[in-house]
């Protein structure tokens, strides 16, 4: 069983699963999830290499449902509606929850249409130079890229693209940013720069940021999960987890007895 | 001898020099490498002879006739007397062949490789892949009878006033040889775009149509357009349709109603005949023959600058 730690009385639930589990074909790749995501707070996803931290982020924007062999059981809700309602739109749950990936993945075009894709495919254009701008500001690029809006955005550096891509997901103007080890791929500068964005970006958004580095995740979060073998462990207080975790696999692992 | 003993014995190390073990590999070495250089030599020494011989016998022609006249003369008549021999009417008809061709190839390949690309599943995939690869299969010659006897005459039911033979029909039946390679070289293009630009898409909430239409097939553009005009080379190419259903008349009318002779049907009915070597008719052939080369070894040339141009490079 695993244990979940209260979540303070002041804290709102912005995402929630119950019994939440995933398969791909007949393997379970996670097993009855029970997590709650506070809004306007940071919740870092951690454990070892494969044991469902990422399957468990793209379940919150059904990003699943784009591999063939993919199965979800359990609910999920955001904001108290379930995610996976028959009348729910996946398009819209992706508007409103997006989505920041390992490696940065810019579009093959330039800086401005990187950032302006959302808002153009939602139909936002009025005031576009001013979303882009916003977006770009929020991201701590701008001051880099303001005269060079219309080259191509392969022409960034590794960091500069992931805080590129980081600014193409606010220029949606989502609720909630699901990020998959975003500075995996990044130097130690651009790391830190990412981890400061995440520390400024959780006044407007609750993030939620799967990491595999034990001390990224003490920095940047207010609460950690550790999962293991597609199970939830141990889910509470960021310093709880870390300091005075219950379980002892918990403990092993943020100790650095194992993983 | 005690059973398990022969192993031992096998391995025993043998004397034999180091030096007659590597000549003996070496000459089958060299054996093989002579006989895959022949190989390769006999492909390029065929082409060069082809072109020399085009060459030759074009330059024959064009001495006689005058390139200037080859060139911008109005009319093909090489059956009357005076003969003339104006290339003009022949490049007309097969490019009107060839753009009846890839109005249909074109935006129907390109569609089936989106569908097969981004939208089939698994199932679709593997139903419509080997039919596409039949399409690809089919002799010529039965499509040119197709075309002949199945669409011509539907053409004529819906379009009265069009000739038996005439450009329509033959460039739709072209177009429907060519639509496998438009879709599998744009479908190569398109699953060439790394998985992650489509995941950043998706993630921002763009539905498949906008991943397919904003972010795939600008980035596979360049294989695209190679595609097209890869395709647009073999439709300028094909024989064998055109022969049999697009007529014998040499003009420069751009009616796609009417009967229509292309470079490759001239070539067809000129080697049918019982031309004598040496004549100028016989001579007329190899220069159409080498226009065709010429224009489809453009093609060919352009297609490839495209893609190492415009390629994207992914990081």
């Amino acid at each position: 069983m695993a244990t979940i730690h209260p979540i303070p009385a002041g804290d709102v639930p912005a995402l929630q699963t119950e019994q939440l589990s995933v398969y791909y074909g007949s393997n379970p790749a996670l097993r009855g999830i029970d997590l709650t995501v506070p809004r306007n707070r940071v919740v870092a996803l951690i454990g070892p290499s494969g044991c469902g931290k990422s399957t468990l982020l793209r379940c919150f924007n059904r990003m699943n449902e784009l591999i063939p062999e993919a199965r979800v059981e359990g609910t999920v809700r955001f904001n108290g509606e379930d995610l996976y309602g028959e009348r729910v739109d996946p398009v819209n749950v992706r508007r409103r929850i997006g989505m920041v990936f390992q490696r940065p993945n810019p579009f093959p075009r330039s800086i401005f249409d990187n950032v302006a894709f959302g808002p153009r495919i939602n139909g936002n254009t009025t005031g576009l130079a001013q979303t882009v701008e916003r977006a770009l500001r929020q991201a701590a690029l701008w001051d880099e890229v303001r005269d060079r809006l219309n080259e191509s955005a392969y022409d960034l550096s590794v960091g500069q693209q992931q805080r590129l891509c980081i600014a193409r997901t606010l220029a949606v103007r989502p609720e909630i940013v699901l990020m998959d080890e975003p500075a995996s791929a990044l130097d130690p500068i651009a790391t830190q720069r990412i981890e400061e964005l995440i520390y400024e970006l959780k006044e407007d958004y609750s993030i939620l940021i799967v990491t595999h580095s034990l001390q990224q995740a003490a920095r940047v979060s207010d609460y950690t999960a550790f999962l293991y073998h597609g199970e939830l462990v141990e889910y509470g207080p960021t310093d709880l987890i870390f300091t005075n975790p219950v379980e002892e696999r918990t403990e092993a692992y943020v100790t650095g007895r194992f993983g | 001898m005690r059973p398990g003993t022969e192993g031992a014995h096998d391995r025993t190390p043998t004397t034999e020099s180091l030096f007659t073990a590597r000549s003996a590999g070496g000459r089958r070495e060299r054996f093989v490498s002579a006989l895959l250089a022949a190989s390769a030599a006999a492909t390029v020494l065929v082409t060069v002879g082809l072109v020399l011989t085009l060459i030759f016998e074009a330059g024959h022609f064009l001495v006689e006739v005058g390139l200037l006249s080859f060139l911008l003369d109005s009319e093909w008549t090489p059956g009357f007397r005076p003969a003339r021999y104006g290339i003009l009417p022949l490049l007309v008809g097969t490019l009107k062949v060839a753009a009846i061709a890839s109005v249909v190839a074109l935006p129907i390949g390109l569609l089936t490789a989106i569908y097969l690309s981004e939208y089939a599943d698994r199932r679709a995939r593997a139903l419509l892949k080997p039919l596409l690869e039949t399409l690809a299969g089919i002799p010529t010659v039965v499509y040119g009878y197709f075309a002949l006897i199945v669409v011509t005459p539907a053409l004529r039911s819906v379009l009265p006033g069009i000739e038996v033979f005439n450009a329509l029909s033959a460039g739709i039946v072209v177009g429907i040889m060519i639509i496998p390679m438009v879709s599998s070289l744009s479908e190569d293009a398109f699953r060439a775009v790394p998985r992650s630009l489509r995941d950043g898409a998706f993630a921002l909430g763009a539905t498949r149509f906008e991943v397919a239409w904003r972010i795939v097939l600008p980035a596979a553009a360049s294989g695209v357009v190679a595609a097209f005009i890869l395709a647009l080379s073999r439709a300028i190419g094909e024989t064998m349709i055109v022969a049999i259903a697009a007529g014998d008349l040499a003009g420069l009318s751009l009616d796609p109603r009417i009967a229509t002779q292309t470079m490759t049907a001239y070539i067809v009915q000129m080697s049918l005949g019982d031309t004598p070597r040496g004549t100028i008719e016989y001579q007329s052939l190899f220069a159409v023959c080498m226009t065709l080369f010429l224009l489809t070894l453009a093609l060919n040339a352009t297609s490839q600058r495209i893609v190492r141009r415009f390629r994207t490079v992914y990081r």
